[in-house]
């Protein structure tokens, strides 16, 4: 099974490598992959069909919890088969929907990306790598929503989607890491062992909030649905994929995976309920107003979405079935309308409903694919969507007595919103007669049979499960419930209910929805006068706020990473003021112990007079070789107090250095101009009452420094083996070149690649063209 | 003596600091020397100053016999003004050449900002 899983890493992985071989039409073969893999899982249905959990483990990082645990039951086998199954059809679709692409190999390995981290998603045992796979479907999506990356467009939706799921991914993390602290197990299988466990917890109503945000942000939710009519700009088959059968429904397989585990509780029940019943009205109810047939397909989708969401919240019998069933009928229909509307996309080179018409002229098997697919949507009699629908029904008049009087009406509306939109995708563009500018007829007149088969199969499958339900029933449907329930349930799906108040709402639903298909256009206006309401959108909200976090992002990285660098100065010295001034003032008390302090004699003074006066001369002179001058009579002052105070050697060393200072100063800079004069009083006066303040609490800290008694055993070690160890009388001769002489070395190293900078700098030629 | 020291520290360092706030180059490396300066006293005096007692083993002895200065902290002033003397010597040919290139002593005229990100 792990091969089964990660094969479709493996093929991005050589696709990434050597695409070059299926840039062309080798490209169909790629299809035979997700067909091999829905072969492969065919064969544990006699398992799964008696009712047994088949699980597979690898060892992974054990050490972490983290096992590549695998786990296949009803619920995993519907998302299995929907996954390899509409992704064996897409794969072959693109291959002539993309054909001549030149980037058709990055496309594959992007879709082979995201079948294998879908796969994994919905088999895997434990939540990490749940999360890990969750994560990898927001990414292949993200690349697959910007596949076309020449286009401004495509890119920003591409991030808008990546921005809204992977947040909601975090969310999933946090839930899951509280479950797992809660429960000591990160293995769903082991949660299952104590279902009524988690409910009892503390965290329980936070592992739901972060449950919550996760799965409805990836199943496209309110407030969170935005992304998803943005991620139309995909191509087609992507649409139809990712963000209608398979990727968007994560959430909901998520929900339905811990609905034994959190759910029947009135928390999870009247959020569910409320969000998905909102999603899918609101949604709904906008589909209505869209001209392009894939925002249409897109909002209907997200209605579609809310519905499952809505369903697993009732979370009775009734609710749970029809749930189950609902998802496998709206992928079938929903994944064919998408591809037909690629097709008439790809043909007429227009998705607006007003500009398309008659197309059943050119393609009538597509307007077949295309009716099939809105008959089950519409749930006419004798298809799926029939079946789906009275399900549905079913399921809120099996409430209690308020749910039913709100719920059904709920449903109702919807219903007969969504047939509406199925009607305006699946057949209004193949009805009629065809419209002026599509009288030259189609863009490629041979129809490829890989774009019109795969809608057929999938319109076909429809009706073939509405006539015979009790196959998907035996096969995916009932198991996939018992899954979502916790227990097994017996409730069968039929054709014929008898005469009673679901098949009135049945047929009130379709002829309600029919009537509105032909006394109703979306007007053009319609759009302009919600133009207000539009501030308040979720969308715009996102974006409002992304805006300005962008530019205070800005404006903050402005002010502190300014590019002067006096300003860095002057932060990191008022910040090591207030740092070392706030611990010194707050933890040390000020004394003076003045007894081991030496005397001042009268010659001590006059050095130290003079070097004052040399420094304030160097710090406001207007004469730059005055500074340079006053400089070096610190340096000499400097270097008298060296020889007061027993080290002649550093004041040798001061004095040479200081002497060949000033000479290379002097011998360079002469030259440069006056100073600038920069009369900036109040600048002038921040900067010395900081360098005022940076220097009194240097000399507060050493004061207080020279109090506590310095640790004179190094000095006590080299002082009394300079002669012995080492034969030396000097001793500061001795540590640098003796004791520390390797670290003198690294110095005579550090200055040799000073000297080899001057030099190179002074031989640099600069050509005038560089100057710029 | 200390006293004086420990002003002249404090006076190096804040006269230091305030000619690295300039925007002249040349104030700026001046600056640093001065703080160089400030910090070396700074450890010099960290070794408690004796006075006229080199740290030197007299020549008929081979270890002490009297009151001498902390060797410790006169090695490392010894590397820091041989090390600093590198910076100093760099930064001043730098100079030059920036000079040469830009015809200004003026930091702020180094800088390229990006008008927009």
């Amino acid at each position: 099974m792990i091969l089964a899983v990660l094969s479709g890493f493996l093929a991005a992985l050589i696709l990434a490598f050597s695409g070059k071989l299926f840039r062309g039409r080798l490209s169909v073969l790629l299809g035979l992959l997700p067909l091999s893999i829905f072969n492969y899982f065919l064969y544990f249905f006699p398992d799964i069909s008696a009712g047994k959990v088949i699980t597979f483990s690898y060892r992974w990082i054990p050490s972490l919890g983290i096992n590549l645990d695998f786990r296949l039951d009803g619920l995993s086998m519907l998302f299995v088969m929907l996954i390899t199954g509409i992704g064996a059809l897409i794969y072959f679709y693109a291959a002539s929907y993309l054909e001549g692409h030149k980037f058709l190999d990055r496309f594959y390995a992007y879709l082979s990306l995201f079948m294998g981290s879908m796969l994994g998603l919905v088999l895997a045992d434990n939540t990490l790598l749940i999360f890990i796979f969750w994560e990898l479907t927001s990414i292949s999506s993200f690349f697959l929503i910007g596949f076309n990356n020449d286009n401004a467009e495509s890119r920003k939706s591409a991030l808008m989607a990546l921005a809204i799921t992977g947040c909601g991914g975090f969310f999933l993390l946090a839930s899951f890491v509280l479950m797992g602290i809660a429960t000591q197990t990160y293995s769903i299988g082991q949660m299952l062992a104590a279902p009524g466990f988690l409910k009892e917890q503390p965290a329980y109503e936070l592992v739901l909030f972060f449950l919550f945000v996760g799965s409805f942000s990836k199943s496209a939710q309110f407030p969170f649905h935005f992304w998803l009519p943005g991620a139309m700009k995909a191509p087609t088959p992507v649409s139809a994929y990712l963000h209608s059968a398979t990727m968007v429904k994560a959430g909901i397989y998520l929900l339905a995976r811990f609905s034994p585990l959190l759910g029947d509780h009135l928390l999870w029940t009247n959020t569910l309920m409320i969000t998905g019943g909102f999603t899918m009205l609101y949604a709904a109810a906008h589909s209505v107003f869209k001209k392009d047939l894939k925002s249409i397909l897109a909002y209907s989708t997200i209605s579609a979405l809310g519905m499952l969401v809505f369903l697993i919240g009732i979370g009775t019998r009734y609710a749970i079935v029809a749930a189950a069933a609902f998802i496998l009928v709206h992928a079938l229909y929903k994944a064919g309308l998408f591809l037909i509307t690629g097709i008439i996309d790809h043909e007429a080179g227009t998705r607006n409903i007003d500009k398309l018409g008659g197309l059943r002229k050119w393609f009538p098997l597509v307007a077949l694919a295309g009716l099939l697919a809105a008959l089950s949507s519409a749930g006419v009699p004798l298809t799926f969507g029939f079946i789906g629908k009275d399900l549905i029904y079913e399921a809120t008049l099996h409430t209690q007595d308020f749910f039913r009087y709100t719920l059904t009406p709920l449903a109702l509306i919807t219903n007969i919103l969504l047939l509406y939109a199925g009607f305006s995708t699946g057949i209004r563009p193949f009805a009629g007669s065809i419209p002026e500018n599509l009288s030259k007829g189609p863009l490629h007149p041979s129809l490829s049979p890989l774009l019109w088969i795969p809608p057929l199969i999938l319109g076909g499958l429809s009706i073939f499960f509405g006539l015979l339900p009790y196959v998907p029933d035996q096969l995916l449907v009932s198991h996939a419930a018992s899954s979502i329930y916790g227990s097994y349930i017996f409730l069968p799906l039929k054709i014929w209910h008898g005469f009673n108040l679901t098949l009135l709402l049945s047929a009130v639903t379709i002829v309600a929805g029919a009537a509105l298909y032909f006394l109703y256009r979306p007007a053009t206006a319609s759009a302009a006068t919600q133009y207000w309401l539009q501030w308040f959108s979720p969308q715009h909200l996102t974006e409002w706020t992304g805006e300005k976090t962008r530019l205070f992002a800005y404006h903050y990285t402005k002010m502190l990473q300014n590019g002067y660098l006096r300003s860095y100065i002057l932060t990191i010295t008022v910040f090591l003021i207030g740092l070392i001034g706030y611990r010194f003032f707050s933890t040390v008390d000020l004394r003076v112990n003045t007894s081991g302090f030496t005397e001042i004699r009268f010659f001590e003074f006059v050095v130290f007079a003079i070097t004052v006066i040399a420094t304030i001369t160097t710090v406001f002179t207007n004469s730059r070789l005055t500074a340079i001058v006053s400089m070096s009579i610190i340096g000499l002052s400097i270097c008298l107090i060296y020889v007061y105070y027993g080290a002649p050697d550093l004041a040798m060393t001061q004095f040479t250095i200081d002497t060949l200072t000033v000479v290379l100063f002097v011998l360079v800079l002469y030259r440069l101009p006056q100073y600038l004069i920069n009369s900036n009083r109040k600048m002038k006066l921040r900067d010395g009452l900081v360098a005022f303040s940076f220097g009194t609490l240097i000399s507060l800290i050493t004061l207080q420094a020279l109090i506590s008694p310095a640790n004179k055993e190094i000095s006590r070690f080299y002082a009394d083996n300079a002669y012995l160890l080492a034969k030396g009388k000097n001793v500061v001769n001795v540590i640098l070149v003796d004791f520390r002489g390797a670290d003198t070395m690294v110095e005579t190293m550090v200055l040799t690649i000073a000297a080899l900078g001057v030099y190179s700098l002074l031989k640099l030629n600069v050509k005038p063209t560089d100057k710029d | 003596m200390e006293y004086l020291l420990i002003f002249l520290i404090g006076l190096l360092y804040s006269s230091g600091i305030y000619l690295m706030l300039r925007k002249s180059m040349v104030k700026l490396l001046l600056g640093l020397i001065l703080l160089g300066n400030g910090a070396n006293i700074l450890i010099f005096l960290m070794g408690d100053i004796a006075k006229g007692q080199p740290p030197i083993i007299p020549r008929d002895a081979s270890i002490f016999t009297q009151m001498y200065a902390d060797p410790v902290p006169q090695s490392l002033i010894l590397t820091a003004i041989v090390i600093s003397f590198g910076l100093q010597s760099f930064a001043i040919i730098l100079l030059k050449r920036v000079y040469q290139m830009t015809k200004s002593d003026n930091l702020d005229t180094l800088n390229t900002h990006e008008i927009d990100i």
